[in-house]
């Protein structure tokens, strides 16, 4: 048993999240960053979904009751043992009674911590994913709170021995300026070709409306081409008649402040979506806090689909070392 | 005691000097705080943080203003 002291400001229990009920617009929720998500659970020797708690800006204070593996990915946040410091990436053991807690966040913005076993909460939607938007999966659908008590699962398959570690060089390593590449797309044509330059020009500033539903940034208003709106599209030149929002897709209500959808985010709706973040590039995303910058670089398909296969080939080298 | 202390923002976020717009402000410089005081609130992803005083001091002043955007580690009071 895990024994919640202070929570942090938003821990939640997170998984792959809730795959395939995207089309009755269920967003899928789950790890924000899931090359960390996936890290973690590997030095514990888990089963690739085993549930985690991410850990947002501020870490909790937890007590162990019971003796078990544990390991911290992600965010640079540097975790305590006892009011000692210990590793991150790194197969750490806690004993009954010792209390995990955290420095302020050096870089970065999202904690991965895995246990042996991982997160019992109960499965709903195929996931242990928490979306506190309504209220469901994870810890009674919402993010941790003072008193409440996680219980671990069995979701262990291997033995990952005390003091493995992960390789410095699939480490990630947060800045504060961000380079994230979109595929352009799907309603750019939208806007009109000076705004497309400025929105991949522009260094955009996260704004502190910025969760795991969307990233708001601020910069450069764009402009949208003028029309006639079509039927069903509503007014303003950033709507088009309805379409389904891609994780990842950036819209631009009223022509500013642009917003990345994310993994809690609404599935569909009338903004014009005018690129969308490559798939290996939102766990960057989710690593990015408020205040910092972003310029998005435009590729191709096939570029993005190269950098999803690179990261799971990383993922692969990490899972064959431990 | 003259060495000065400092109240630190543990979050980037929106910092505000009182509970909501109609409230007072929570705490005035050269008012006296004890421990575990809240002197301001960090507004991130829809949340609210209470900041508050890690030790007894008096508030000497505040670093930034209300509403401001401030970054993780950023001074928020000076404490003496």
């Amino acid at each position: 048993m895990i024994k919640v002291i202070k929570p942090g400001l938003q821990t939640t229990v997170q998984d792959k999240g809730r795959i395939g009920l995207y089309e009755i617009g269920m967003p899928p929720s789950g790890a924000m960053d899931k090359y960390s998500f996936a890290a973690a659970n590997l030095l514990v020797g888990n089963h690739p979904n085993a549930a985690v708690l991410e850990i947002t800006y501020l870490g909790p204070e937890l007590l162990f009751e019971k003796g078990m593996r544990i390991s911290l990915t992600g965010a640079n946040m540097p975790p305590k043992i006892n009011g000692e410091p210990v590793p991150m990436w790194e197969t750490l053991e806690v004993k009954p009674g010792d209390i995990l807690s955290f420095d302020f966040v050096k870089s970065g913005a999202r904690v991965y911590l895995a246990v042996e076993g991982g997160i019992d909460v109960p499965v709903i939607m195929n996931s242990r994913s928490t979306y506190t938007l309504i209220g469901i999966g994870g810890y009674n659908g919402r993010a941790l709170a003072a008193g409440d008590v996680l219980h671990t699962a069995d979701m262990k398959e291997k033995d990952v021995p005390v003091g493995s570690r992960i390789d410095e060089a699939y480490i990630p390593v947060f800045g504060k300026a961000h380079e994230i590449r979109v595929v352009v797309g799907l309603c750019s044509y939208r806007l009109t070709e000076e705004s497309k330059q400025t929105f991949l020009q522009t260094e955009w500033t996260v704004t502190p409306e910025a969760n795991r539903i969307g990233y708001r940034h601020r910069g450069e208003r764009l402009q949208f081409v003028e029309r006639e709106q079509p039927f069903g599209a509503g007014s303003n030149p950033s709507n088009v008649t309805d379409l389904g929002y891609p994780i990842g897709s950036i819209q631009v209500p009223d022509g500013v402040e642009p917003i990345v959808l994310l993994h809690d985010a609404v599935t569909g709706g009338g903004y014009a979506t005018i690129a969308t973040v490559i798939s290996s590039d939102l766990n960057r995303m989710g690593q990015i806090k408020t205040n910092e910058k972003v310029r998005f670089a435009a590729v191709s398909l096939a570029e993005a689909l190269q950098a999803r296969r690179e990261t799971e080939e990383k993922l692969m080298r990490i899972a064959a070392s431990l | 005691m003259s060495d000065k202390k400092a109240i630190l923002s543990p979050l980037p976020g929106v910092f505000y000097r009182k509970p909501s717009p109609e409230k007072p402000d929570y705490v005035q410089e050269g008012d006296t705080v004890k421990a575990g005081d809240v002197v301001g609130l960090i507004e991130v992803m829809k949340n609210f943080y209470e900041v508050k005083a890690e030790e007894d001091g008096v508030i000497d002043q505040f670093c930034v203003e209300n509403e401001s955007i401030v970054d993780v580690g950023q001074e928020i009071v000076s404490l003496k």
